[in-house]
This record gives structure tokens, sequence and C-alpha cells, in this order.
């Protein structure tokens, strides 16, 4: 008895077991709580969730939904990149443009644009097109931020001894900027991630004719607690793939800066 | 010209590229809906949508949807601060806890948990209590992680030297851990609010009965463009005013300190 003691105080010195330990608890918890304290019509036991996750799989439309979901997350995220990079470097490199510009750039990303949904469903229809619009208009102004703080953070004099070498312009890009760019670039991709998950997945919420919304109004309208929680962890899975798969790339492709 | 004189010259400049982007936009926006037939169920006219702006204001029909979101967002904001803050400071007092349950929320951080707002729904109606609770759990996190960050991370030396001048837990608290932690937490509630105010007009424009997002998605259903655009406009300044508030209010927090 004492020694089994022992050996769980050992282990819970470990934080991750510990941690592992909690959110376990947690489950238990919430297991509990739904077996005999909540009505079954809003919560249901995880081991239930698990259980229906074939279910969920199951139902027509939904593996489709999950599909066109992540194509509007992958879409959203390219164009967020590619548009944000040039921007970013439009403004980022020219002093003057920089001062012009950025007062407006970082007007319209203090301002809630969720207030303007209503506009994109307008403008890009109820279809895919307006959730990919959406989740680029929440992409791409951390994107355009970190790259203007990365332009601005090389030395100059890293700028003026390369041209001084002869280096043409497109050879300062390629060579000088480029390189030092990348870890705040990384770490623009990494909060553009989270803007285009928050932008797409708002826009799926709020109006959907095939996506992933539909099936969560569905769940929620029929008192299906089982099935939408299976759907969310679902995408909450997603999610955090998505964001670990840009936190990654962002440590890989920030390492050589570090010393 | 002196340095001085050839920086405000190129400020100048630059504020008159910004002025001239904004009337270049509002004439394009003109000439679009009157002379290019833009269809003014897409873009109402810009007179038309200040002359409805002036109205909403003077009539004072925004009062009551107003009162609504900003009555969820004290609530969640008061929530979220004060158990982010309490929970926060708990989990720093000790390093196990910081190592053990810090990464736990930063994961969950991570999660868009807007995601959750069905299940919020679910439970709570869709009445204003959905987006009190969605809106505290969003701004619960960066709260508690700043807080964290604030107060477990203190330097030791402080720690230490105020000890061994003979501080009791007050002063300890009260004149080396609180001005440490101080600055980031007031960062940590400034995200926190952002977000709460973003989260709860979110949530009313996609399920709710009122308040301003609500007020948004009823016009646009209704087809009332030129009304959806003054509202539009009109929460938009409240968001910037707030926030301006609350970065004011974060600043002078910091130079107290």
């Amino acid at each position: 008895m004492t020694s089994l003691a022992t050996t769980l105080r050992s282990w819970l010195r470990r934080p991750w077991i510990a941690r592992v330990g909690a959110v376990i608890a947690l489950f238990v918890f919430w297991e509990i709580a739904a077996r005999w304290w909540v009505d079954p019509m809003f919560l249901s036991p995880p081991s239930r969730v698990l259980m229906s996750l074939q279910a969920v799989f199951d139902t027509r439309g939904v593996p489709a939904a999950l599909r066109i979901t992540f194509w509007e997350l992958g879409v959203a995220f390219a164009m967020s990149v590619v548009i944000g990079l040039v921007v970013g470097l439009a403004v980022g490199l020219q002093p003057f443009a920089q001062k012009s510009f950025m007062p407006i750039i970082l007007l319209l990303y203090g301002t809630p644009q969720v207030t303007i949904l209503p506009l994109f469903i307008l403008y890009f229809g109820i279809g895919p097109a307006s959730k990919i619009a959406f989740g680029v208009s929440h992409g791409i102004f951390p994107i355009i931020m970190a790259i203007v703080a990365g332009v601005q953070n090389i030395k100059p004099i890293l700028l003026t001894s390369a041209r001084s070498m002869g280096a043409s312009r497109w050879q300062v890009l390629r060579h000088v900027i480029f390189p030092h760019m990348i870890p705040s670039f990384f770490a623009g991709m990494r909060l553009g991630m989270t803007g285009v998950l928050l932008g797409v997945l708002l826009a799926e919420l709020y109006v959907s004719t095939a996506g992933i919304g539909y099936f969560t109004t569905l769940f929620t309208q029929n008192f299906d607690p089982t099935r939408l929680f299976g759907l969310i962890a679902v995408l909450a899975a997603m999610a955090i793939v998505l964001n670990e798969i840009v936190r990654r790339a962002e440590v890989h492709f920030s390492r050589w800066h570090a010393d | 010209m002196t340095p001085a004189g050839k920086a405000r010259e190129g400020k100048l400049a630059s504020r008159s590229v910004q002025a001239a982007f904004l009337v270049a936009l509002i004439v394009l926006w003109y000439l679009a809906t009157t002379r290019w037939g833009v269809s003014s169920i897409l873009l109402p006219n810009p007179v038309l949508v200040v002359r409805q702006l002036w109205d909403i204001l003077k009539s004072g029909e925004f009062v009551g949807d107003l009162r609504v979101t900003l009555t969820e967002l004290g609530i969640a904001f008061a929530i979220s601060a004060t158990s982010g803050v309490t929970i926060g400071y708990l989990i720093s007092r000790s390093h196990y806890r910081i190592r053990v349950l810090e990464p736990l929320f930063a994961g969950i951080y991570s999660v868009p948990i807007i995601l959750f707002l069905p299940l919020y729904v679910l439970f709570f109606g869709l009445g204003p209590a959905s987006k009190i609770a969605l809106g505290a759990t969003i701004s619960f996190f960066p709260i508690a992680l700043n807080t964290i960050a604030g107060f477990g991370y203190v330097d030791k030396v402080f720690v230490v030297a105020a000890r061994s001048m003979g501080a009791s837990d007050v002063q300890l608290f009260r004149y080396v851990l609180l001005p440490a932690a101080l600055p980031i937490i007031l960062t940590g509630m400034r995200m926190g609010f952002t977000v709460a105010l973003l989260s709860i007009i979110g949530s009313e424009t996609i399920a709710s009965l009122a308040g301003l997002g609500h007020r948004i998605v009823h016009l646009a259903e209704g087809m009332e463009m030129a009304r959806m655009f003054a509202y539009i406009a009109f929460v938009v300044a409240i968001a910037l005013i707030l926030n301006t508030i609350v970065s004011a209010l974060e600043a002078r927090g910091k130079r107290h300190t």
C-alpha cells in the first residue's frame, strides 16, 4: 500500500504525467456529471461521444462537410499568406508607404470584422466563397504586421553593405531581406492561422449550406448533444493539428536565427 | 532644411496620403452608387447611410441594443477578470502547478473557442446567458495566462532581497510581487476585453434575440442596407472607443506601479 503511494507520488512529480492526470480527472468528472446529474438532452458523457464518433462520420453529408471546411481553411490560409506577403513587403520596404499606410492597416486590424460578416455573405453568397473571404480578412492582417515588423528589424548596415558590394535590388531581397524575415514570417503565419480558423468557423456557424455550420445547427436544434460534441471534437482536433503544423514550422525555420 | 523640419514635412506628406486614400474611397463609393449603377442592395448610397446614422443617433433607437451588448460584455469581463486573476495567482504560487497547468491552458487557448458556441446555445439558450458564458470563457485564458506569467516569473533576487530585509507576506505581495506582475496582468486584461467584445458581437450575430450584432443581422435579413451600414459604422465606432479607453486605462495602470 505504501509502495503504491510512493510510486504514485514519484509519478506525479513529473509534470506531464500530472497534466494528463488532470485532463483525465476532468473527463471523469464530466462523465459522472453527464450520467447522473445533468439532463441527457443537453450533456452527453464523453464515453458515449467517443462511441458515437463513427455515427457522426456516418451521418449523410458530414464527411463532405468536413472536407469542404478543411478546403476553405486551406484556401483561405494560402490566400492570406500570399496577399499578406505581397502587401507586407510593399508597405514594409518603403518607409514612406509604411508611414502612410500602416495606420490604416492598424485601424482595419482593430475593427471588429465580425460586424461586417453579413456583408461578406451578401457579396460572396452563402457558399464556401464567403467563408474563404472572411477567413482571409481575419488571417491577412497579422501576417502583414509580422512581415512589416520583420523587414523593419533588419539591421540597416546589412542592407548598406550588400548594396555597396554591388547587389541588385532582387539580390538584396533574395539574400538579405528574405532570410532575415523568415522568423517573423512564420510567427505571422501562426497568428494568421489562428485568424483564419476564427474567420472561417465564425462564417460557417453564421450561415452554411454544406459546411460543418449546417450540421452544428442541425444537431443543436435536434437536441442531439452526443453527435454535436463528436463533431466539435473532430473540428477542435483539426484546429489543433493545423496550429501545431504551423508552430512546428515556425520552430524549425527560425532555428538558424537563434545563434 | 533642418532634420526636424524634414520629419515634420514627411509626417505631413503621409498624413495627406492617408486623407487622400479615405477621400478617394468615399468618392469611389459615391460614384459607384450614383453613376455606375451598383445595386443599392449591394452598396447603399453613402449620403443615405449618413442620414440613417443621424436618424439612429437622434431617435435613440440604439440604446436598447447597446445596453444589452454592454451588459453582456460587462458581466462576462467581470467573471473572466476575477476568475482569471484568482486562478492565475493560485497557479503561479508553485512551480509545479505552473509546469503542470500552464501548457494545458495554452493548449486550450489555441483552439478556436467560438467552435463551442453551439454547445453554449444548447446549455444557456439564445438569450444573453450564452453570450456571457462564451465571452467569459474566451477572455479567461489570456487573463489567466498573463497572470501566471506576471506572478510566476518575478525575479528571484527581488523576492530573496525583500525577505532578507524582513518583509512579511503582505508586504512581499504589495511591494514586490504586485508591482512586478501588474503590467503583464493589465496587458492580459486588455487582450481579454478585446476578445470578449469580439466574441460577444460574434455570437450575437450567429444566434441571439437582442444586441448590436443581432440588430445588424436583422437589418441584413430585411435588406435595409443603408440602415445596416449605418449600424455597422456605429458598432465599429463603439468598439474603437471601448478599445481606446481600455488601452488608455492599461497605460495609466502601468504608469502608476
